[in-house]
């Protein structure tokens, strides 16, 4: 059963004061449940949370699913995502996308059997001027080629 | 030549800290707005003609003052979510020029005497978010935000929302359920946000260029402002140049400049041996533009308008004569489907009947009619719907098969593009 750490818990408490509505707290919360639950929203983190934040589960619920930022399955340790948006996919984007799967043998969406990677193609990232791009985890990686994007995975630990 | 009215310190590093903005002059005009009446920077802002940078193109000012002349509590929302396809200014502005943003702010809200401000920034701009939000404390260390504000009575909280991944929430009403709690559904309108907003008060949404666009109008003053753009599209903007050019990047340039000049001058044009084939003007949902139109075309509201497309957010998307248009329409409307939150039947089935029937187009099953039926799904979204996103969705596909129809029509007769020669499923492996 999903458990929040205590700096995490701490860290709900306060998103729960920060602002005039409470509801205002479930993104906040969430983002700190995924980050402790490997990168997904399992029902045992909905469940927890509705716990300790006193909301209902539906309503927490509803929100999960509502944002594409809240996985719904497992992803790997490194979370690809690949803009695939006009901008992007006027400089190659859904080319390199198919490139690191037919590179790290997975499809689109699916988790590499090692659970390191998971390559998911996205809609635009405010990054369409120095396209194709991809963001892993928290991080955007811009101007690149298929090769350097390949590059840049096998450099992660 | 670009006209740096807003970016012209973007390039110094040090722009990003307080120190280094205030080393520019940085704040000086929130000691200055301090010292006029809330009534006088409304008259300024709405004598500098200044319209929304978010993509409708509302005459700040006018918005300003459509909120109630009482006391109740109102709210500033700063949108910067970003979501529309192409464009990547707010993000430059946050990263390079957080303070200026902060200002703007600060000075908005005490034009329309609110206490409380958000930032709403989209949940994927971590380095933005961590950005504003060191100079969010280095703004209120510095007495520029909280209690009594540099001596003069006023006093205003200011903090940060992060979204999670839903180009809805750029919307106004759908960023103001989000930032309530709840799932970003937009509302109907009226009651407009200035009426009714934010936990059912007052609340002005505006553009993260917008606010910020509100710190040199009141340095120099609504006349000196009014001298750069057009007379009904005055002042500066930030295009952001993308897709099939030398030089992409974000320009500032007076409103009114000229299309092939953003795109030849200060994009450095077309790849080698590549022609200009299209122009999306405005951001994924302004009508494209063929290169005879963008050969014409300057970017200002009214100029855009009159040739039946739209300045929107400023994002300005170059597609060449390499690019097949039916996989180029195709890459948008499922964009769209995948965006539409779903509330209004219009919007949900005919995204997903556009998708599919372009879908079905580009995988040779598609059928003489199936052109006027993509025509006649997008017209019955027009206007029927809770917010734009459905006439948003609808646009880009009228003038794409209004204006590029042969592609269509050879994609269906052969099975394969007429450009690239080639079926879908050898475009997509
Ligand atoms: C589907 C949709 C998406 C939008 N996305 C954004 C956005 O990402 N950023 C933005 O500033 N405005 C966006 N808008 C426009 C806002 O609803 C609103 O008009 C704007 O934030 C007002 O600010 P402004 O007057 O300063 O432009 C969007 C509108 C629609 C219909
Ligand atoms: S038009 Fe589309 S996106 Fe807008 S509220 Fe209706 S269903 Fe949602
Ligand atoms: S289109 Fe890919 S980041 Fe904008």
């Amino acid at each position: 059963m999903f458990q929040l750490s205590n700096e995490g818990l701490t860290k709900v408490k306060k998103e729960l004061q920060r602002y005039e509505s409470k509801d205002s707290a479930i993104i906040p919360a969430l983002y700190v449940a995924q980050k402790e639950n490997k990168g997904w929203i399992s029902p045992d983190v909905i469940h927890h949370l509705s716990q300790v934040m006193d909301i209902a589960e539906s309503k927490i619920t509803e929100v999960f699913s509502f944002y594409t930022m809240f996985n719904k399955k497992p992803v790997g340790k490194y979370h690809v995502q690949v803009c695939c948006t006009l901008s992007c996919a006027l400089n190659g984007a859904r080319e390199l996308a198919d490139h690191l799967c037919h590179e790290l043998k997975v499809r689109a969406e699916e988790m590499t059997e090692d659970g390191r990677f998971t390559i998911s193609k996205v809609e635009c990232l405010g990054s369409c001027g120095t396209a194709p791009m991809m963001q892993v985890n928290d991080r955007y990686y811009e101007n690149l080629t298929p090769e350097s994007a390949m590059n840049i995975l096998r450099g992660l630990k | 030549m670009e006209t740096k009215l807003l970016s012209e310190h973007y390039h110094q590093d040090d722009f990003q800290n307080l120190a280094g903005y205030k080393k520019q002059g940085g704040y000086q005009v929130l000691a200055k707005a301090l010292k006029m009446t809330s009534q006088q920077i409304i008259d300024e802002v709405k004598a500098s003609g200044l319209r929304g940078r978010g993509g409708a193109g509302f005459p700040t000012g006018t918005k300003w003052s459509f909120l109630p002349k009482n006391n109740e509590p109102r709210y500033l929302l700063c949108n910067a979510d970003e979501g529309e396809p192409g464009t990547f200014k707010d993000r430059l502005m946050m990263e390079r020029a957080p303070h200026q943003l902060i200002e703007g702010m600060i000075i908005s809200a005490f034009a329309i005497q609110s206490a409380k401000s958000y930032v709403y920034i989209r949940g994927e701009y971590n380095e933005p978010i961590r950005i504003v939000e060191k100079a969010l404390r280095e703004a209120y260390e510095a007495g520029f935000l909280g209690k009594n504000i540099l001596g003069s009575g006023f006093n205003h909280e200011m903090d940060i929302y992060a979204g999670a991944g839903a180009y809805i929430c750029g919307e106004e009403t759908g960023m103001i359920s989000s930032l309530e709690g709840l799932k970003g559904q937009p509302k109907l309108k009226p009651p407009f946000p200035a009426v009714q907003g934010y936990l059912r008060k007052p609340t002005i949404v505006n553009n993260v260029e917008t606010l910020a666009a509100v710190v040199p109008i009141i340095k120099d003053g609504a006349a000196a402002y009014k001298k750069f753009g057009t007379e009904k599209s005055p002042g500066t903007k930030l295009f952001s140049l993308s897709g099939n050019v030398v030089r992409p990047g974000n320009y500032e340039v007076p409103l009114g400049y000229p299309l092939k000049d953003l795109i030849y001058k200060l994009g450095g044009g077309m790849k080698p041996g590549k022609k200009l084939k299209a122009v999306i003007p405005g951001g994924s949902s302004a009508p494209v533009l063929n290169a005879i139109e963008a050969e014409r075309a300057t970017m200002d509201y009214e100029c855009l308008a009159q040739m039946g497309s739209m300045l929107g957010s400023g994002a300005v998307i170059v597609l060449d004569d390499s690019n097949c248009m039916v996989d180029m329409l195709g890459n948008l409307t499922h964009f769209y489907h995948h965006e539409s939150c779903g509330q209004c039947t219009p919007c949900r089935e005919g995204t997903g009947w556009l998708n599919k029937i372009v879908s079905s187009i580009m995988e040779g099953r598609g059928r003489l009619q199936d052109i006027d039926l993509l025509v006649k799904v997008a017209d019955n979204m027009k206007g029927r719907t809770i917010c734009a996103l459905s006439d948003a969705a609808a646009l880009p596909v009228l003038s794409f098969v209004q204006k590029f129809r042969d592609e269509f029509e050879y994609f269906v007769r052969e099975g394969r593009s007429k450009v690239r020669g080639i079926s879908y499923a050898q475009m997509h492996h």
